[in-house]
């Protein structure tokens, strides 16, 4: 059961109207290292997971993956809203107008649509962790560039916040990495 | 800014301290100070809603929380709809 809260896990603050920004942004939303693969990774690793831990650490943040995937399509929402054709076109976002409007979709920055091939669900506890301490790292690299490449400092500061919470999945992912290699030395009878 | 964004925002708070703690104690369950202060945090965030929820309407549905007078769960704004000012 999962249950909706009406709020953002973080304010968004939006400058102004900024399609280019979106177009890039939008990668987080649908793009390989972006938060519906972080969401749907762990949420589906979860369940052959060894130790009671591992599964608690796989839920809760698959559910804070999801809360990010939110804020992300809050901000994407928020900078082509007031969009017109033509900032829409000057943009380069005309491609993706001409199949969503301003609809959400889960593309990545270059248009292309997420697929389940980004994530893998493997059953072997060791290889799904290191998958997930590789996809924290990556994600992290991702909006660092898109900090770069940000020209509102009102956006970058939720881009800041999620940047930073990949930092701290990746401490937690490593500590359950390490709990489970515990659980698989106790088991060992030689 | 309103009284409204001030008191979600002090939500938001709370609510961000119980998931970064919640995290944490996943992977050491006996932390009794971190135990003890995501205990606090969630008493506290826990009056925060329901002062918040009574102005406002629910911030949580499926029998989480009540709704007065009205069924109000489908008032805007919608999160999406929420935007704050540079300093708020």
């Amino acid at each position: 059961m999962w249950i909706y809260e009406k709020k953002l896990e973080y304010p968004i603050r939006v400058s102004y109207t900024n399609p280019r920004l979106a177009k890039e942004i939008i990668t987080q939303y649908g793009g390989p290292d972006g938060e519906l693969a972080a969401s749907l990774r762990y949420l589906t690793q979860r369940y052959t997971m060894p130790i009671s831990q591992a599964k608690a650490v796989l839920t809760d943040i698959g559910t804070e993956e999801l809360a990010h995937m939110e804020i992300v399509a809050s901000l994407v929402y928020n900078l082509i809203k007031g969009a017109t054709i033509d900032e829409i076109k000057a943009a380069g976002l005309d491609d993706y107008y001409a199949d969503h409007d301003k609809a959400l979709y889960f593309v990545n920055a270059a248009g292309a649509p997420w697929v389940a091939s980004y994530i893998q669900s493997k059953g072997d506890p060791i290889a799904d962790l290191h998958e997930d301490l590789a996809a924290e790292e990556k994600a992290r690299a991702t909006y660092e560039f898109l900090i770069r490449l940000s020209d509102d400092p009102d956006v970058t500061d939720t881009l800041r916040f999620l940047r930073e919470r990949e930092v701290v999945h990746f401490q937690r992912f490593g500590e359950t990495l390490n709990l489970v290699h515990e659980w698989m030395d106790s088991k060992k009878v030689f | 800014m309103d009284q409204r964004r001030r008191d979600l925002l002090r939500i938001m708070e709370l609510e961000f301290a119980a998931v970064d703690l919640n995290l944490f104690l996943d992977t050491h369950p006996d932390e009794q100070r971190a135990l003890a202060d995501y205990n606090a945090v969630s008493q506290e965030l826990m009056r925060a809603k329901m002062a918040y929820e009574s102005r406002y309407g629910p911030l949580m549905n499926y029998g989480y929380s009540m709704s007065e007078g009205t069924w109000r769960w489908v008032e805007e704004p919608w999160p999406w709809e929420i935007t704050f000012n540079r300093g708020e």
